[in-house]
């Protein structure tokens, strides 16, 4: 952008024009000497101990796409390909353990691998280098903005979508039995985990079209008063649906705190631990579980 | 009393009524849905009433309440309700708002709303 802007203020000084016209010659001078630039790059990398997690061939590869995109956005001024090709890396390095400081690293590496050869061609005319610099530093920071940028953008959309997952999965729906569910609850139950809670288990009512749902908190190591209320309200709603709840395993702690701030509990149906829950649960469906061989001796 | 075309069907089965509100019903509807089946329940004598509210994505106090005057109704005439298929969401949105159906008996559907009547009338006097 910054190369475009000198073209639209000519009365500036004299340079604006030459300014326009060094991108291409800068451009062309980054071409032919790729195959070295490149080389010189790729050592540097190595010797910073950068992207170890790649294999010499793979190195190979992303440098020259890399070389090949950088200088593109020289000559074009436009990172959309770049910025493409920056979350395709990113996607593919990141599951590899590719910190950000690394590819941040490499970036710059580049930009100063380049910024020394257009030295040495032209520091005979300090003038010119000047001017060539100036030319090439505006896009050389955007470059490695762009692709800073897509880099951690796409690594908190891999943290995003792990969180859902986890999410997930901290509040598993089982059924153990027909129109049995049981509801584990391991962790800190906060307000987030309890709304979620809610809207797993009356769905998962309606799916399974339970009857009872036994949830556990032995797992729990607390809960305050808006989680508790949260809890209540959620066993309601599950009787409501027509489904019977039971909660089995408050510890000393939550069942302290739960009566010190009065939730009504007259309408819960509690049980100490989840072997007792189940067994109440499989009354309440009318199964009768015996043990084989034993059942003529009781 | 308004009328017009009913927004509740109102169908038996033996000797239970089942009820299925299609659409949501304003205060006036309700209060005729309430005389219609009051009305039918002697007519058809009947001992079990299901009220089917799944169609219905909110609830509000005043239809809650409604609800529950016709099961105390019903029960005076001598018929137990049972409302069946209050969905997800408007189950929580009730018990958030500190509403919910008092004694009255909820099922998930009309086919667990029909077992519990016929785990009722097991207990006690069979038809069949």
């Amino acid at each position: 952008m910054d190369a475009h802007h000198d073209e639209e203020l000519p009365p500036q000084d004299d340079q604006s024009p030459s300014g326009d016209m060094l991108l291409p010659q800068l451009v062309a001078h980054l071409r032919e000497h790729r195959a070295t630039l490149r080389d010189d790059w790729a050592q540097r990398i190595h010797d910073a101990h950068l992207l170890e997690a790649m294999t010499p061939q793979e190195m190979v590869a992303e440098t020259t796409s890399v070389y090949d995109n950088y200088v593109e956005v020289l000559e074009t001024g436009s990172v959309e390909a770049l910025q493409h090709y920056a979350r395709d890396l990113s996607e593919r390095i990141i599951p590899r353990g590719v910190e950000t400081h690394e590819v941040v690293g490499i970036v710059l590496l580049l930009r100063d691998v380049l910024a020394r050869s257009l030295f040495e061609k032209y520091q005979g005319d300090v003038g010119l280098l000047n001017r060539v610099l100036d030319a090439y530093e505006p896009a050389a920071n955007r470059i490695a903005n762009t692709v800073a940028v897509s880099f951690v953008d796409e690594r908190e959309r891999v943290i995003r979508q792990q969180q859902d997952a986890i999410r997930e999965l901290s509040t598993p729906v089982l059924p153990v039995r027909e129109r049995l569910l049981i509801l584990p609850i391991i962790g800190v139950l906060d307000s987030e985990r309890a709304k979620q809670l809610t809207e797993q288990l009356l769905g998962g009512i309606r799916t399974h079209r339970a009857k009872v749902v036994v949830i556990d908190i032995t797992g729990a190591p607390e809960v305050d008063e808006a989680v508790a209320n949260h809890l209540v309200q959620t066993v309601d709603a599950s009787r409501l649906m027509g489904a019977s709840v039971i909660i089995t395993g408050l510890s000393p702690t939550i069942a302290q705190t739960l009566v010190t701030i009065g939730v009504d509990l007259s309408k819960m149906n509690t049980i100490g631990d989840l072997q007792g829950g189940l067994e109440e649960a499989e009354r309440l469906l009318g199964y009768k579980v015996t043990r084989k061989g034993v059942t003529d001796g009781s | 009393m308004n009328s017009g075309p009913a927004l509740v069907s109102i169908l038996r089965q033996g000797d239970t009524l089942v009820a299925s509100v299609h659409t949501a019903l304003d205060d006036s509807e309700m209060v005729r849905f309430q005389n219609d089946l009051v009305r039918q329940i002697g007519e058809y004598r009947a001992r079990g009433v299901i009220i089917d509210v799944a169609a219905l994505d909110v609830i509000d106090s005043f239809a809650s309440r409604t609800l529950q005057t016709i099961a105390d109704i019903a029960r005076l005439r001598g018929a137990v309700t049972v409302i069946v298929g209050i969905q997800p969401e408007v189950a929580f949105a009730m018990v958030r708002l500190g509403m919910g159906m008092g004694e009255v008996a909820t099922a998930l559907d009309l086919e667990e709303g029909m077992a519990h009547l016929a785990g009722l009338r097991g207990s006690g006097a069979r038809r069949e």
